[in-house]
């Protein structure tokens, strides 16, 4: 559980892809609405950082975003959410579970925080 | 006299002096000088030899000068501190005045990053101002700054580069005094456009009576064109030529845009030669080497003076 | 502080490629500051350099480590249990720590992860510019403050050149006029006087070009 996207940091965005991710999501509260003032502000630089170093790894910087919500709406988050599996699914798997060869594998993971 | 060059000579004698300049080559064509220096005979006291101008990798100024010297004129080497530390310098000037050169100009150099090579490492091992106070050492006391006596002790006339144009404005004055002070003989300036700007650095040095001190030549560059003007005055730091005097260029027709600035550069030297405390003018007629006879003779310096040694 | 960039990633796989099991050790001093060498950035780093590996068909093992500081020897010892285990360590500390890493555990291969700066100060974050260059002859209370040696592109003692335009320097635009700077403040601290003296040429023995340097404090041995 994660208090505040501001929590999340470039270490753990990529751990997630170490276990598997074939995409990572990263939802926050709309911009300028943050509980703790500038959290999910934070968090873009972060996950922009991350896309930058998946970029240059060869993994796909397509395969990370970051999303802006209020917690009312869930049908938002059900179109980001499918729009987000779509756009995964046809990058296909990453290259990390491609090397792990195993296959193909549905294993989109989500990091949520509100 | 201190070093017995004809350029001190001539300034000691009270005749208005000039000086003028010669780019070395980018190559190891010996005749490219000679042909310069042909052009510049007869119509300087003294020649100066750049040393690497801009950075950019030339022909060495201490080669310079024995070409311009093979050629009859007298040269004046320019020394920068970019690119030799205190062993290199000293050696550079005790061969030099073995081989006769008796002017020298001490210069920062422009950083290297303007250059062909903006990766060397510079120097800058001491200033130019203290450049000035080792050369004054040697000569004067003829001994190394260690303290070792020298076996004949390098005969120099020294100088310096002022820009009267430079920030800030207020310190220009002080640091010519430093100058001066650390041993300059005689100095040469940054082009002058800026007439008003000029009279009133020297107004500044007047009231030190740094004109009493030291030899101030004015140095002054005729513009080609008005795109030169406009150049320079966008690209070349400590360097400001005033709207008015782009604009005479500029009214002219192109292909009289040059020969206007001759007669500018002309007028210009005629009022600096009425200015109280300038001992002579400094043209710098950048690879232009061929209207120097045109500009010196048409502002009334010609012939130039003999002075007995 | 100490401060560095990272070393490119292209760079660090490449010399990475004789390896299958190594150490990542960051250093909590200075490198952690200026966040190029700290815990954080080993795990990124680590991270980073696995997914690399792992999606070029070669997987990596990386240790972990962050020592309080890799200048100390203290702090080096607790690593030689395990140290060679690895085939090298990749260390994000200064060059001074990878040195002395280097020294101690002399048969591990030892390599750079960052490249070392300068001497510097936080402007902001993210942004930091060089002070001093350790040159070992302080000379700040004539200067007010300001140091000619590392301020200036020249390092000259006369300045300024004539390569200052309206303060900033004729290097980069972005940069200051150190001689500017210095002037400014002399006038507001009414120490013009300074200025107006020639200074003896500085000598550089006490600076890099008198070959590596030692300090003894006999008062401390």
């Amino acid at each position: 559980m994660l208090p505040c996207t501001g929590r999340i940091d470039e270490s753990l965005l990529l751990k997630a892809f170490e276990n598997g991710a074939d995409g990572v999501m990263v939802i926050g509260c709309l911009e300028g609405d943050c509980h703790y003032v500038n959290g999910n502000i934070r968090a873009r630089a972060r996950v922009e950082r991350v896309y930058n170093i998946l970029e240059q790894i060869n993994i796909g910087p397509e395969r990370i975003r970051m999303y802006n919500l209020s917690a009312g709406e869930g049908a938002k988050f059900a179109a980001f959410t499918s729009e987000f599996v779509t756009r995964v699914e046809e990058l296909g798997p990453s290259p990390i579970n491609l090397a792990r060869s195993n296959g193909p594998k549905e294993s989109e993971q989500e990091v949520q925080a509100t | 006299m201190k070093a017995g060059s004809n350029l001190e000579r001539v300034l000691e004698a009270g005749h208005f002096a000039v000086t003028a300049e010669c780019g070395p080559p980018r190559g190891a064509d010996g005749d490219k000088v000679l042909k310069k220096a042909e052009l510049v005979k007869g119509n300087v006291d003294a020649c100066n030899v750049t040393d690497n101008q801009t950075s950019v990798v030339r022909m060495s100024s201490v080669a310079g000068c024995m070409l311009v010297k093979q050629t009859g004129t007298e040269p004046l080497l320019q020394m920068v501190v970019r690119d030799r530390n205190r062993i290199a310098l000293q050696s550079d000037l005790l061969g030099a005045a073995a081989l006769g050169v008796r002017n020298l100009l001490c210069l920062s150099g422009d950083h290297q990053k303007f250059g062909d090579d903006p990766q060397a490492k510079n120097v800058f091992d001491i200033d130019s101002i203290q450049l000035i106070h080792l050369v004054k050492t040697m000569r004067d006391e003829g001994v190394f700054p260690s303290g070792d006596k020298l076996e004949g002790a390098p005969k120099f006339y020294i100088g310096c580069a002022i820009n009267p144009f430079a920030d800030p404005f207020e310190i220009r004055v002080p640091r010519f005094k430093l100058k001066i002070e650390a041993g300059a003989d005689f100095v040469q300036t940054q082009c002058i456009y800026n007439m008003d700007k000029f009279k009133r650095f020297m107004e500044e040095a007047k009231k030190e009576g740094l004109h009493e001190r030291t030899k101030i030549l004015a140095g002054v560059t005729p513009l080609k064109s008005a795109g030169m003007a406009k150049f320079m005055n966008r690209m070349v730091a400590g360097i400001e030529i005033p709207e008015e005097f782009i604009k005479r260029i500029a009214d002219e027709p192109k292909e009289k845009q040059a020969a206007k600035g001759i007669e500018m550069c002309i007028e210009q030297i005629q009022e600096i030669k009425e200015m109280e405390g300038i001992a002579g003018v400094h043209v710098m007629a950048i690879e232009w080497e061929e209207k120097l006879n045109e500009i010196v003779g048409g502002a009334g310096l010609l012939p130039r003076p003999m002075v007995e040694q | 502080m100490i401060t560095g960039t990272p070393k490119p990633i292209e760079e660090i796989l490449e010399m990475l490629e004789p390896y299958d099991n190594i150490i990542v050790a960051g250093c909590f001093g200075c490198v952690t500051v200026c966040r190029v060498g700290g815990d954080k950035e080993v795990q990124v780093l680590s991270s980073t350099l696995r997914l690399a590996r792992e999606a070029a068909g070669r997987k990596i093992e990386i240790k972990e480590v962050c020592l309080e500081r890799q200048c100390d020897p203290e702090y080096l010892e607790p690593m030689r249990p395990y140290i060679e285990d690895y085939q090298a360590v990749l260390s994000i500390a200064c060059g001074a720590g990878i040195q002395f890493m280097a020294e101690k555990f002399t048969k591990s291969p030892l390599l750079p992860g960052i490249n070392t700066g300068f001497l510097g100060v936080t402007e902001r974050q993210g942004e930091w510019t060089e002070r001093c260059q350790g040159c070992g002859d302080c000379v700040l209370h004539l200067t007010g403050g300001i140091c000619p040696v590392t301020r200036c592109a020249k390092s000259i003692f006369h300045g300024p050149c004539g390569g200052s335009v309206q303060g900033t320097c004729e290097v980069d635009k972005e940069v200051k006029c150190g001689w500017q700077l210095i002037i400014d403040r002399l006038v507001t601290l009414d120490q013009m006087d300074n200025y107006g003296k020639l200074k003896p040429y500085k000598g550089w023995d006490s600076s890099r070009d008198g070959g590596p340097r030692r300090i003894i404090r006999e008062d401390m041995v």
